[in-house]
């Protein structure tokens, strides 16, 4: 066992079909510990489904899902899994949506708070511990949500487009605190998004998606900027530019491929 | 003048003159104070029953019945609405039956209770219940159904039993459902009670009107509805602080400065 460090997500020529529609042809993605992974492609690519087949909530119809070596059974409780919806509890404040997963687990409430609270203060917002979250804004409300994925300290983080309804700032603001916590903990992370920049700025291997139905993957482009990241210089620096370069001639057919589905 | 303070001065001023014209038509023989008795007669009236010791046991038997049917009533209502509300095989199976009792015009059911539980207090808050149940029932089968997928979706993926998800997710959701009926609620028990006390009882403001009316005495049923009126209100209030105090997680809403 020793020595051959097991994949954290083991994905082996996967098929994901809901009926008769294939959501998925052939999908074979390895993330191996503590690496960032971003899946790009176009909408309706069945990048999600990816993030529910490696949860557990979807089975697949063909193919392998392994987490750290063992067969995938039942729901992975290796994973914790960020959505890209608002999913906090309204009627809890900001510190107990962020224990809510502790609380379920049985922890006593005062205790989970106790844990939430440096949690809190890690997403930058010590101070709003008794706010609602109608009290907040958009990205505190994302912070709120992802201290409250990452508190439970999964070995698997799965982000399906945590950041897309922010404005650019605020999505800045998100990459910095995301890549300086990641930095910090280093976790396996599949992070799905539509938005290449941001692929190329968080990751360390960016996955391709081909358009859908019955998509596969159709490129994996190692992503060799040092970190730490500089998320506000990057994007403007000559390696980035062409690595986009090279991830778009991939990307942008595909894209243009499901334009050309939907028109 | 705040706007707040106008609205007031307004609503008195109505009051006010409405009841002064009242009060001068029946002095100037306008008014026939035998079907209109004028409101210094009802103030008297009031009044005279408020320093005897036996209004107060009529106001406290009725409160008791409120009280228990209320009680009673949202109990019932709610663990039936977060039942079916969860179950949709059951909701489907019930539905139908549910839709049979609630057309029954339940005040119809009093003289039924009367017989079953006779003239005491059961009777009034078996009443109270049927009505209370169905604003109740309603109201949490709302809630539990409308709770926001993305919410529900959130908490299982943050491995919620079925439990937790009641208690934090399905419960709280249907709360707000359940409060914004409260109000109604305690209206339909205090008419549960009182007209089941006016049925046929010994006891309660019900009681009380249903003695005046016996002796065509105007002036007692217009000081008893009178009394009811502000009971109600009472109540409306301590319903309106423990809303409150319930939703302060809630966004204020956008009419209210």
């Amino acid at each position: 066992m020793e020595g051959q460090p097991a994949l954290a997500v083991d994905l082996r020529d996967v098929m994901i079909r809901f009926g008769d529609f294939t959501a998925v042809k052939s999908m074979n993605l390895q993330v191996g510990e503590a690496e960032f992974v971003a899946v790009v492609g176009p909408t309706g690519c069945g990048k999600s489904t990816i993030l529910n087949t490696v949860t557990g909530l979807l089975k697949p119809a063909a193919g392998d899902v392994s987490v750290f070596g063992k067969p995938l059974t039942g729901l992975n409780d290796q994973s914790g899994y960020m959505l890209q919806q608002e999913g906090l509890l309204p009627w809890k404040t900001a510190q107990d949506n962020v224990g809510l997963g502790l609380v379920f687990q049985g922890k006593p409430v005062e205790e989970a708070r106790a844990q939430a609270r440096p949690w809190l203060a890690k997403v930058g917002l010590k101070g709003f511990e008794e706010r609602y979250p109608h009290q907040l804004s958009g990205g505190q409300r994302k912070r709120v949500a992802m201290a409250q994925t990452l508190i439970m300290e999964p070995r698997i983080v799965l982000m399906d487009e945590p950041f897309s309804a922010l404005d650019v700032h605020t999505r800045r603001l998100m990459h910095r605190i995301l890549l300086d916590l990641w930095q910090a903990e280093r976790r396996s992370l599949i992070f799905i998004t539509h938005d290449l920049d941001e692929a190329i700025t968080l990751a360390d291997r960016v996955v391709v998606m081909s358009a859908g139905p019955g998509s596969r993957m159709v490129g994996d482009v190692p992503i060799t900027l040092p970190r730490p990241r500089d998320v506000s210089a990057l994007q403007t620096t000559d390696e980035f530019v062409a690595l986009y370069r090279q991830i778009w001639s991939l990307l942008g057919a595909e894209v243009e491929k499901s334009y050309a589905a939907q028109g | 003048m705040p706007r707040k303070g106008k609205v007031v001065l307004v609503q008195v001023a109505i009051v006010l003159s409405l009841l002064l014209a009242w009060e001068a038509g029946v002095r100037t023989g306008l008014i026939d104070p035998f079907f209109f008795p004028a409101p210094s007669a009802l103030v008297a009236r009031i009044g005279e029953w408020m320093s005897t010791a036996d209004f107060w046991s009529d106001v406290g038997v009725t409160l008791l019945e409120t009280i228990l049917s209320f009680v009673a009533g949202i109990a019932i209502g709610t663990t039936l609405g977060i039942w079916l509300g969860l179950s949709p095989f059951a909701a489907e199976v019930v539905q139908p039956f549910i839709k049979m009792f609630n057309a029954i015009p339940r005040i119809l059911l009093g003289p039924i209770f009367v017989i079953w539980f006779g003239l005491g207090l059961t009777s009034k808050v078996a009443l109270g219940v049927t009505l209370v149940l169905f604003v109740a029932f309603f109201n949490t089968f709302q809630g539990v159904r409308e709770v926001n997928p993305v919410v529900l979706a959130n908490a299982r993926l943050l491995r919620a039993s079925k439990w937790s998800l009641l208690r934090h997710v399905y419960l709280p959701s249907a709360t707000t459902w359940i409060l914004s009926s409260l109000r109604v609620s305690v209206g339909m028990a205090v008419m549960g009670a009182v007209v089941a006390e006016y049925l046929g009882s010994s006891a309660g403001l019900g009681h009380l009107i249903a003695q005046a009316e016996g002796v065509l005495d105007a002036a007692g049923v217009f000081a008893g509805i009178i009394v009811l009126s502000a009971f109600v209100v009472a109540l409306d209030a301590l319903v309106d602080r423990a809303e409150k105090r319930l939703l302060v997680w809630r966004p204020a809403p956008a009419h209210e400065v």
